[in-house]
Order: C-alpha cells, then sequence, then structure tokens
C-alpha cells in the first residue's frame, strides 16, 4: 500500500470516527447503569435468577417494546417481592421504571411498554422481602431507535 | 373520549388472583428530542402511576423517559372482599388523572 494514501485513508477514518462520535446523542454507559443499580441496591449482592425478564430479542420499533417481568415468589406477607427496578445500557437515561408490589398481589408480575434507543442490554433487578436482590438481564436488537429522533 | 382504559374483571371469587390492565393516554415526551430549529422538546412524561384497593396501596410504579407513549401497565392482585379499585396518574406539568373500577367478590 502506497504510505501517501495509506495515510489519508487513516486521517479519514479517523475523521470518520470522531464525527460519528460527536453525532451520537447521549447515552447513559455502562458505569451510568451501574451507579443506577448501586442507588437502588447499595452495598447488597445481586444474585442472578429467580427473575425472568420477557422482552422480543429482536425489535423492530424501539419506541413500544413489550416487556413482562417476572420474579418466582410465593408473595406471602412473609416472603414477597417488594419492588422490581428495570435498567437499560444506551438510552439517554439508565432507568427504565420502578414496581412497587404489596404482598397481596400473589403473582409477582409486571407487564409494560417501554423504549429502546439502540440495540443494548436490559436489567431487570428484584428486591425480596428478605433483602436480597436478583436480577436478570437480556440483549436485545433494535432497528428502529426511540427517544431521540427529531421531531418533524 | 376518556383518557384512561382499565380492564379488571366485573366479578371474581375469594381467594382469586386477577390481573388488572391499566392504558393511559398521554404523549410521554422523553425531553431528549430536538425540534428542526435544534430546541430541545420539554420534557412532559407521566412520572407516578398508583393503584389502591379500598385505600390500600397495592401497585405503585415510577416512570422515567424510557417508558413508552400511552402507558400501559399489567398487574395481578389477590382479591379477598369486594371493592373499589382507584387509579392516579401524575406527572409534569401537573398532570393528574384518576379513574376507578369496582369488583364483587363472591
Amino acid at each position: 500500500m502506497d504510505c501517501s494514501t495509506r495515510r489519508e485513508f487513516l486521517a479519514l477514518a479517523g475523521g470518520a470516527a470522531v464525527l460519528a462520535v460527536t453525532l451520537r446523542p447521549a447515552e447513559a454507559t455502562p458505569a451510568m447503569l451501574a451507579s443506577a443499580i448501586r442507588n437502588v441496591v447499595g452495598t447488597a449482592a445481586v444474585k442472578t435468577g429467580k427473575v425472568k425478564l420477557e422482552i422480543p430479542p429482536l425489535v423492530e420499533n424501539g419506541n413500544t417494546v413489550p416487556m413482562t417481568v417476572s420474579v418466582e415468589s410465593p408473595m406471602a406477607p412473609e416472603d414477597h417481592v417488594k419492588s422490581i427496578h428495570v435498567f437499560n445500557e444506551k438510552n439517554p437515561q439508565p432507568n427504565i421504571g420502578n414496581f412497587y408490589l404489596s404482598p397481596q398481589a400473589g403473582r409477582a408480575q409486571v407487564s409494560t411498554r417501554i423504549r429502546l434507543a439502540d440495540s443494548q442490554k436490559v436489567v431487570a433487578i428484584a428486591k425480596l422481602s428478605d433483602g436480597t436482590f436478583w436480577s436478570a438481564s437480556v440483549d436485545v436488537v433494535v432497528t428502529l431507535a426511540a427517544c431521540t429522533e427529531e421531531v418533524i | 373520549m376518556p383518557s384512561a382504559l382499565i380492564n379488571v374483571p366485573r366479578k371474581a371469587k375469594r381467594g382469586d388472583i386477577i390481573e388488572i390492565k391499566t392504558l393511559m393516554s398521554h404523549i410521554m415526551e422523553t425531553g431528549y428530542r430536538h425540534t428542526v430549529s435544534g430546541e430541545v422538546v420539554p420534557r412532559d412524561i407521566v412520572t407516578s402511576f398508583v393503584c389502591r384497593f379500598n385505600g390500600t396501596e397495592i401497585f405503585r410504579a415510577d416512570l422515567f423517559p424510557a417508558i413508552s407513549a400511552n402507558p400501559f401497565f399489567s398487574f395481578f392482585t389477590t382479591v379477598t372482599e369486594s371493592g373499589k379499585f382507584d387509579f392516579e396518574w401524575t406527572g409534569d406539568k401537573g398532570f393528574s388523572e384518576t379513574a376507578s373500577a369496582s369488583i364483587s367478590v363472591e
């Protein structure tokens, strides 16, 4: 390869990378995701399991993505799910929603519709009445992003 | 047109677990979108949803801009007596809506 064209190529590629970075809308970083989770769980350990997070793995329209979170729990006064928190990795904000349940719910399951700005990981964390935290995460591919598109 | 749609069974047997579905008509403007001239469209979302049964809170949700327009929720509760479900949505710009539904339990 000719040295000058290689240099030009690299300069162009670098420029393109800078452009791509500057054009990108603000997004939550994995660090923001981690700190949002810390805000909820404090210093407690989060174990994987018990929680089931259902989202279609391939989403055409990120503006309305059906999501169901369910937690294995007897939902008895002495052993129930207190709250469910859902987070994302790449929307402008790491939080999606917090849901607070009571023992008389009978079934620890919540459904809603969410927005996803990009293909990313979605994390659900459940807080149980004994103070433990359980989580599940799903990787979702989004073809049409939500949240940051221009208003026409 | 009513802005809230509620789906609660009219009748249930004592001890049944029932599903409640709610839909509130709302734009849920994220606050991250721009107009063509570059101005940010201010955030306008529902921030909180509460469901009470006979005055006792049974379900509550904090909403963020990542909840889709026209927020939909489905959740469950065990019914032990007849009564009334009250639903309340509050949000930005003083948004406040309520709805209710009754159930008779045999």
